[in-house]
């Protein structure tokens, strides 16, 4: 009931922006709709595209290689964060030393790395993979950190009386701890992921969604823009929707639902 | 009344070092405070316990009774003194020992059936023989359907009785238990203290239980012993109770032994529990 009725409201205000766009740019109403047409293009215009692209197969592809991008950047980000969250916890010592350069490097704005990459790696998949590992890294690690050191004091001084050792403590406290902040983390993480892949595919490249769009942009296509974003769009709200599932599964011995921000 | 035959006050009374399970000399315990200075919680505290004794430790809130514990168990080191397990000096964790803690301590991403099998598991024992005697054991502590529980989706004093299977299942030599029955009402306490009884009388251990309720102690412990108020808490009462075993502890509060006994040490602790209450306020 309550359900349906959010939904009903949800999807009402789609209508309502597109009812709009579509009377700005098919209309006389709010002016001339060749000029508006020119930066706004129509909601039909772009549906058409969508569907041709999807029937055509172009989206198919890009949207496989940015997909693609994206999830190595997220896997080896991850690991990454996870082993170097993990060894930083543990050797305060370590920590102390590269502290500095930690927070140095996350808050250089990764955009400006886009071309170094390319230069480094190419315009294949590996410089956006490589962008998105540089946001993934972060977020994965602060939070891997954080969940190492936020172990209840009890909960591990009982983990230690039961006789755990050191391996032992390891992966029934520590890593169940680390991976509960990351995984509380994780839409913010593969959110970034898909950044990265984008942008990067943006900055120069020469497949996947941002290419797409970037290609459009190029020409004064906003109709092949407007459809690439949608389309991107759509893509990270079905992935979204996945991570809560995952989400959901994973951490259901928490007594709320995990908040989605950090 | 053969009151003064029934129990007497000797302080010190127990096993010599050599012979006890847990055996505290001149323990001193301080620890040091975020301004700089140190808060001396615990002072030159002897205390005891043999292999098959159950000990009561009772003192006003904050005197130091978890403190004791914790360097009984290895957790924290005295300043100075000695702490000796089984004729052993202690160094690291005690290994004979199981601890049941004030606070919430289970693993909150284990179900209450992974958390009480883990201290088998990690000694070696097979993933189904874990479960399964862990289950046996929920179902002693009577949360035989809660195996798949979260420690969020339990109460308070269900917690607490994971917790009491958790530390048991390993049958440790020696045994810590601080306000073990705490969050739990008199009724569940009671038939908690029962079953702990039974447990301990069927294969005795030595017992060290910090509790605020005297009357627990009384019904439950061979010995009661009384803490004063911090800071610099010392053991300043023991009392044996010779209140024979096994023991009803429903009935046991109208025995006039269990009667003598509490007017005795109530009369010792009240003393103390206002001067804790008055130390704590900030005066002298
Ligand atoms: N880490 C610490 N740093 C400073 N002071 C501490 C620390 N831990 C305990 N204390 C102090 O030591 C004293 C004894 O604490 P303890 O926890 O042993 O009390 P307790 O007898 O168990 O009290 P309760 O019955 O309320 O559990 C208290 O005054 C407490 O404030
Ligand atoms: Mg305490």
């Amino acid at each position: 009931m309550k359900r349906a009725k959010l939904l009903l409201l949800q999807v009402l205000v789609a209508v309502v922006v597109i009812v709009i766009w579509h009377l700005i740019s098919a209309t006389t109403l709010f002016g001339d709709p060749k000029t508006m047409r020119f930066f706004f293009s129509t909601p039909i215009d772009v549906g058409g595209r969508i569907v041709q692209w999807v029937i055509g197969g172009t989206v198919w592809y890009h949207l496989g290689i940015t997909l693609l991008e994206a999830a190595l950047a997220f896997v080896i980000g991850s690991v990454g964060g996870i082993l170097i969250g993990f060894w930083f916890a543990r050797r305060p010592m370590v920590n102390a030393v590269f502290d500095p350069y930690v927070k140095a490097a996350n808050a250089l704005p990764r955009v400006v790395l886009a071309p170094i990459f390319a230069l480094w790696l190419g315009l294949g998949i590996w410089s956006k993979v490589a962008l998105g590992v540089t946001l993934v890294f972060f977020i994965v690690f602060f939070n891997v950190y954080q969940g190492v050191k936020e172990v209840s004091p009890s909960v591990l001084a009982n983990a230690r009386m039961l006789g755990m050792n050191e391996r032992q403590l390891l992966r029934h406290v520590y890593l169940p701890s680390a991976l509960s902040w990351m995984f509380s983390s994780l839409h913010t993480s593969v959110g970034f992921a898909m950044v990265g892949a984008v942008v990067g595919e943006y900055l120069g490249s020469s497949a996947g969604l941002g290419y797409l769009i970037q290609q459009a942009e190029g020409v004064f296509d906003v109709t092949g823009v407007f459809a690439g974003m949608f389309v991107l769009t759509a893509c990270v709200l079905v992935i979204d929707w996945l991570v809560t599932k995952v989400e959901n599964r994973l951490l259901v011995w928490r007594p709320q639902p995990a908040m989605a921000s950090n | 009344m053969a009151q003064a035959a029934v129990i007497s006050q000797q302080p010190g009374s127990g096993p010599d070092a050599q012979s006890a399970a847990v055996a505290l000399e001149g323990v001193k315990i301080t620890f040091d405070l975020p301004d700089g200075g140190t808060y001396q919680a615990v002072d030159a505290t002897d205390l005891a316990v043999r292999g098959d004794e159950f000990v009561a430790i009772v003192g006003p809130t904050g005197c130091g009774k978890s403190t004791l514990l914790n360097a009984a168990a290895g957790l924290l080191k005295p300043a100075s003194g000695t702490v000796a397990i089984f004729g052993e000096p202690l160094s690291g964790l005690n290994r004979q020992a199981g601890y049941l803690f004030q606070q919430d301590s289970l693993m909150p991403w284990k179900t209450a059936l992974e958390n009480v099998a883990i201290g088998l598991e990690v000694a070696g024992v097979s993933g189904k023989e874990a479960r399964d005697r862990a289950r046996e054991w929920l179902g002693k502590v009577g949360l035989g359907a809660f195996g798949d529980r979260y420690p969020h989706m339990l109460s308070g004093g269900q917690r607490k009785r994971v917790g009491l299977a958790q530390v048991l299942i390993r049958d440790p030599k020696i045994i810590f238990m601080d306000e073990p029955f705490g969050p739990l009402d008199a009724q569940t306490r009671l038939i908690m203290g029962d079953l702990l009884l039974g447990l301990w009388s069927a294969d005795r251990k030595a017992v060290m239980f910090v509790t605020h309720d005297l009357e627990e102690a009384i019904s439950l412990a061979d010995r009661v012993v009384i803490m004063s108020a911090g800071p610099s808490a010392r053991i300043i009462g023991d009392y044996p109770i010779a209140i024979p075993r096994p023991r009803d502890i429903s009935e046991i509060k109208l025995d006039p032994r269990f009667l003598a006994a509490h007017r005795e040490i109530w009369h010792a602790l009240k003393e103390e529990v206002l001067k804790g209450y008055r130390q704590s306020n900030g005066g002298a």
